[in-house]
């Protein structure tokens, strides 16, 4: 089991396999694509192809797409390289988790309520900021965000409770 | 003639102030949009297109035009003064701008890449102007079958050019098609693939694809190649600025070369990245010099520049003329036209002459703004750079959010952001290439349109497609694209034989 030969700082996910995992995920959508063109008809109907007509053949080419690129994975000598180091990936979802639950908050508390909570958690994970600085910066960006959208532009964002309170 | 006389109309509706306006704003967020990781010219554009709903369509595509080129000039920033690239197409500006930084002569360098990506620009502007009113008189005459065989040729180009394999970047276009077809039917009216799922009804819309594959997927990937900026300082002063313009000419026929390489590639789907590096490589291998290629030559940082430029200028001219933009940006931009209620294709210039010339005319303006902008505030813009990751990440990603949000007011649609982020984020690190899938999700409802109409007006028969001398030949340049690569193997391997 020689998974890691670039062996700096611990292994990670070979790239091989990522790759064979996409490759899998591509041809697992167009089995979507073919299920729903049939269901929608692939063939000729009264005003000519169906609606399903033109994905069907679109998802027969991403699944013998997927087929070749998967092929060209297996076919080539075993995985020298990683995907990405575990410490990376530990980066990544530091980044991604926060953000997640941010874009699950923004249908309840708004999306400046979020946005600030979303600024001073990184600030203070990332960054290791003092909370002058923190507190200065999560709530003036999205104030301003705020002014800008709402008052200059015109657009308007999804708001909270708390917006609802101080009557905007 | 009578193009000079819209051109000149062009202007005098550019130089309204409030037009004006709009176009600083739109230079300046642009090279900010440029000079930040994980905001590019794309999801930048995307990001900031619901801040236009509400100006007229003359207004909104100059503010977001001059967003392109800003950030076009913005990559250059970063390239020579961090050694990051900002945006892709500036990767080849880092060969010598970043050496002529570390030898002290920054202000040297990034005179020449500003002024090299105005030539550029300038020199793409002029083929727009000289050449869009007749291709889009032109593409009047196509029915159809013609329109689907330029659809066609676009999408063979990226096949045949890109540098990623093939099949990867079939995979990519093909989702990117069958991700346009989801929800309601143009033809027919009835729904499909949405497998009961109301969120669905619409479709995807292609903007929060480029807000999650190009926004998203690139602040992950920032983050997981871990940045630490170390500047070099970004002094320029108009001394240095008068010198460099003094030494440039030497290199007309680099720039000339580049100009004509970046326009070819932008006018075919090729984009600006691969005509940096074609433009760079082509110089280092021509130049007197080009064994000093890679040490700070100036030279090598006038090539790519006047090529990037060129390219992502020029990749304007198919969208305006055809409806077939050339790069992601130009997808956005032709999304924003959509959105604001016009036709994009040939009769733009018909029925749009005021949008269409006024937009061409604040291409030479915004150019000569951006220049002066980017000229007078390099330490302004560097400064933006050195604000730590840790705070500017969740700032992009709540621009990120706000954008997908607005879009079409739908919570959901942020959801799907994050959803494309994490896709674009490992399709990229595969090697799937990301700027297909985004024009396909574009274009697919209208190349589905055109195919199904060719078809029914034949009975099913594709021989359709090459039953006369115009659209067989549009589709016989589609497929020598499409095989391209093996054409020129073949080729080589002839050329070779009889040395043999």
């Amino acid at each position: 089991m020689d998974e890691h030969p670039q062996g700096a700082r611990g292994g990670g996910p070979s790239h091989r396999s990522v790759e064979i995992g996409v490759a899998l995920f591509t041809a697992a959508f167009a089995l979507i694509v073919v299920a729903g063109s049939v269901q929608a008809g692939v063939g000729w109907g009264a005003e000519g192809p169906k609606a399903g007509f033109f994905p069907f053949y679109v998802a027969l080419v991403i699944l013998g797409s997927s087929i070749i690129n998967f092929g060209a994975v297996i076919s080539r000598r075993s995985g020298d390289r990683l995907f990405a180091e575990w410490g990376q990936l530990g980066q990544v979802m530091a980044m991604l988790v926060p953000t997640a639950i941010y874009v699950a908050l923004v249908p309840w508390i708004g999306i400046y309520v979020a946005s600030v909570l979303l600024i001073a958690v990184f600030m203070r994970w990332l960054g290791r900021y003092g909370w002058g600085m923190i507190a200065a910066v999560a709530v003036g960006v999205p104030v301003v965000t705020f002014v800008i959208f709402e008052k200059w532009f015109l657009v308007p964002l999804p708001k909270g409770p708390i917006e609802e309170f101080l009557g905007f | 003639m009578e193009e000079i006389a819209n051109l000149f109309h062009g202007f005098a509706v550019v130089i309204q102030p409030f037009n004006l306006l709009v176009m600083l704003v739109g230079i300046m967020l642009g090279v900010i949009i440029g000079v930040l990781p994980g905001l590019g010219g794309a999801n930048g554009v995307a990001i900031l297109l619901p801040l236009t709903f509400s100006m007229s369509p003359t207004s909104a595509i100059i503010m977001l035009s001059c967003i392109y080129w800003g950030a076009l000039f913005g990559g250059a920033i970063t390239s020579v003064l961090f050694n990051i690239p900002g945006e892709p197409w500036s990767v080849a500006t880092t060969f010598d701008g970043h050496p002529m930084a570390q030898q002290g002569r920054a202000g040297e360098a990034l005179t020449a890449a500003f002024t090299s990506s105005f030539v550029g620009a300038l020199f793409a502007v002029i083929l727009i102007t000289l050449l869009a009113p007749l291709v889009a008189k032109f593409a009047l005459q196509f029915g159809p079958a013609e329109k689907f065989g330029v659809y066609f040729l676009a999408f063979c180009s990226f096949v045949g050019m890109s540098k990623e394999p093939p099949f990867k970047t079939v995979a990519s276009m093909m989702i990117g098609f069958a991700l346009a077809a989801v929800g309601l039917d143009s033809v027919t009216g009835q729904l499909r693939l949405t497998f009961g799922f109301t969120e669905l009804l619409n479709g995807f819309d292609f903007l929060i694809a480029v807000i999650g594959l190009f926004g998203i997927g690139e602040i992950l990937l920032t983050i997981e190649e871990g940045l630490s900026f170390k500047g070099g300082a970004a002094g320029i002063n108009p001394k240095v600025v008068f010198k460099t313009w003094a030494e440039l000419p030497r290199y007309w026929m680099t720039s000339l070369r580049s100009c004509v390489i970046g326009c070819w590639m932008g006018i075919s789907p090729a984009g600006a990245t691969p005509a940096s590096f074609m433009s760079y490589g082509i110089a280092k291998r021509v130049s007197k010099h080009g064994e000093r290629f890679g040490r700070g030559e100036i030279e090598g940082v006038v090539a790519p520049e006047t090529a990037a430029h060129a390219a992502g200028t020029s990749a304007l001219l198919p969208m305006l003329s055809l409806g077939v933009p050339g790069s992601p940006t130009a997808a956005v931009l032709l999304g924003g036209l959509l959105i604001w209620g016009l036709q994009p294709g040939p009769l733009l210039f018909v029925e749009q002459k005021e949008f269409v010339w006024g937009l061409i005319a604040s291409m030479y303006l915004g150019n000569v703004v951006g220049l002066l902008v980017v000229l007078t505030c390099v330490p302004l813009f560097a400064a933006i750079l050195r604000i730590p990751f840790g705070i500017i990440a969740p700032i992009i990603l709540m621009f990120c959010a706000i954008g997908a949000y607005s879009v079409h007011n739908s919570t959901f649609d942020i959801v799907m952001m994050l959803v494309f982020g994490v896709i674009g984020y490992v399709l990229k690190k595969c090697n799937y290439p990301l700027a297909p899938l985004v024009l396909a999700i574009v274009l697919g409802d209208k190349a589905e349109e055109a195919f199904r109409q060719s078809l029914l007006s034949s009975q099913g028969s594709l021989g359709i497609f090459f039953s006369n001398g115009l659209v067989s030949s549009i589709m016989a340049l589609g497929l020598i694209a499409l095989f391209w690569p093996l054409i020129q193997e073949a080729f080589t391997r002839l050329r070779t034989r009889p040395a043999l």
